[in-house]
């Protein structure tokens, strides 16, 4: 089982329900969720594989970052594989 | 600002940076990239489904029967995203509430509510709904009384799903876009009711 795979499990605590909870935090969350669309888009990886890229993050780190942490890590990751990006940026395996 | 500024802050140097390395390489344009912004900021307005369903009988029977195409008549779309995706929606009533999540990522109907609440992607709500989900109501304001059933959903990557609220009382002389103005985002995923 991934790590991902959540639902039933205990011990993740209280929910955090704010009245406004606009969907991203902060102006970067937009963008890498952004870049993703258009990379989806133009083929350079598909959806399946950003999930599963997402999903076979080690589980420590999956659990310590924040959704759109995962997002980006697993976009350089894909990309670094593709030969696509030499920018340091965080990334998996 | 909380200690978490500085870390923010590093990260969104870094998606910059990535940005201008694809945009340089031809591999994503800036003009693409700020449209999807744009449409991303567009405020979504599912609640127009509803309350045409709450006024016209005929379009919440297709609706409930076939909301993939329903949708298209108030000129929605379950195929501008990536890949074209299935809509259904799912009847409150005075017996029975539903509630929708994803328990295995983040799988929302963004052609209709726009992108998720970050509480809808966390790891408390995906784990915990589908087990206490009436514990999981009550966090959000939502009691439900005994004998009402409470139906969690679990969204796919093909599979997307609407709650299509009861409609309050006492709005029966209220016009269609009046009603559109009561529904909110949590209602339609089914953590509120109206």
């Amino acid at each position: 089982m991934r790590v991902n795979d959540v639902g039933g499990m205990e011990g993740f605590g209280a929910l955090s329900v704010s009245e406004s909870d606009p969907p991203f935090h902060a102006d970067w969350e937009a963008h890498v969720h952004a870049l993703v669309s258009a990379l989806v888009r133009r083929g350079v990886f598909a959806l399946d594989e950003f999930r599963d890229t997402i999903e076979r993050m080690p589980p420590t780190d999956y659990l310590e970052t924040s959704y759109y942490e995962r997002w980006f890590r697993a976009t350089t990751t894909l990309l670094r594989e593709r030969g696509l990006l030499s920018a340091d940026a965080p990334a998996d395996g | 600002m909380s200690e978490g500024h500085h870390h923010d802050g590093s990260i969104a140097q870094q998606v910059r940076e990535v940005e201008a390395e694809l945009e340089a390489s031809g591999i994503v344009s800036a003009a693409e990239l700020e449209a999807i912004l744009d449409a991303m900021r567009t405020p979504a307005d599912g609640a127009r489904v509803v309350a045409h369903a709450w006024v016209d009988a005929a379009f919440r029977e297709r609706l409930l029967g076939d909301a993939t195409a329903a949708i298209e008549e108030l000129g929605y779309s379950m195929h501008g995203g990536v890949r074209p995706q299935m809509l259904v929606a799912l009847e409150n009533t005075e017996a029975v509430h539903n509630v929708v999540v994803c328990t295995l990522c983040s799988c929302y109907p963004i052609a209709l509510l726009g992108p998720s609440p970050p509480w809808y992607k966390s790891e408390a709500y995906r784990s915990r709904v589908v087990r206490e989900p009436r514990a999981v109501l009550s966090e959000f304001g939502l009691e439900l009384a005994e004998t009402v059933e409470v139906r969690v959903w679990d969204a796919s990557a093909e599979t997307r799903y609407l709650v299509l609220p009861l409609r309050p009382r006492g709005t029966d002389e209220l016009a269609e876009e009046h009603l559109a103005a009561l529904i909110t985002r949590n209602g339609m995923i089914g953590t509120a009711s109206l």
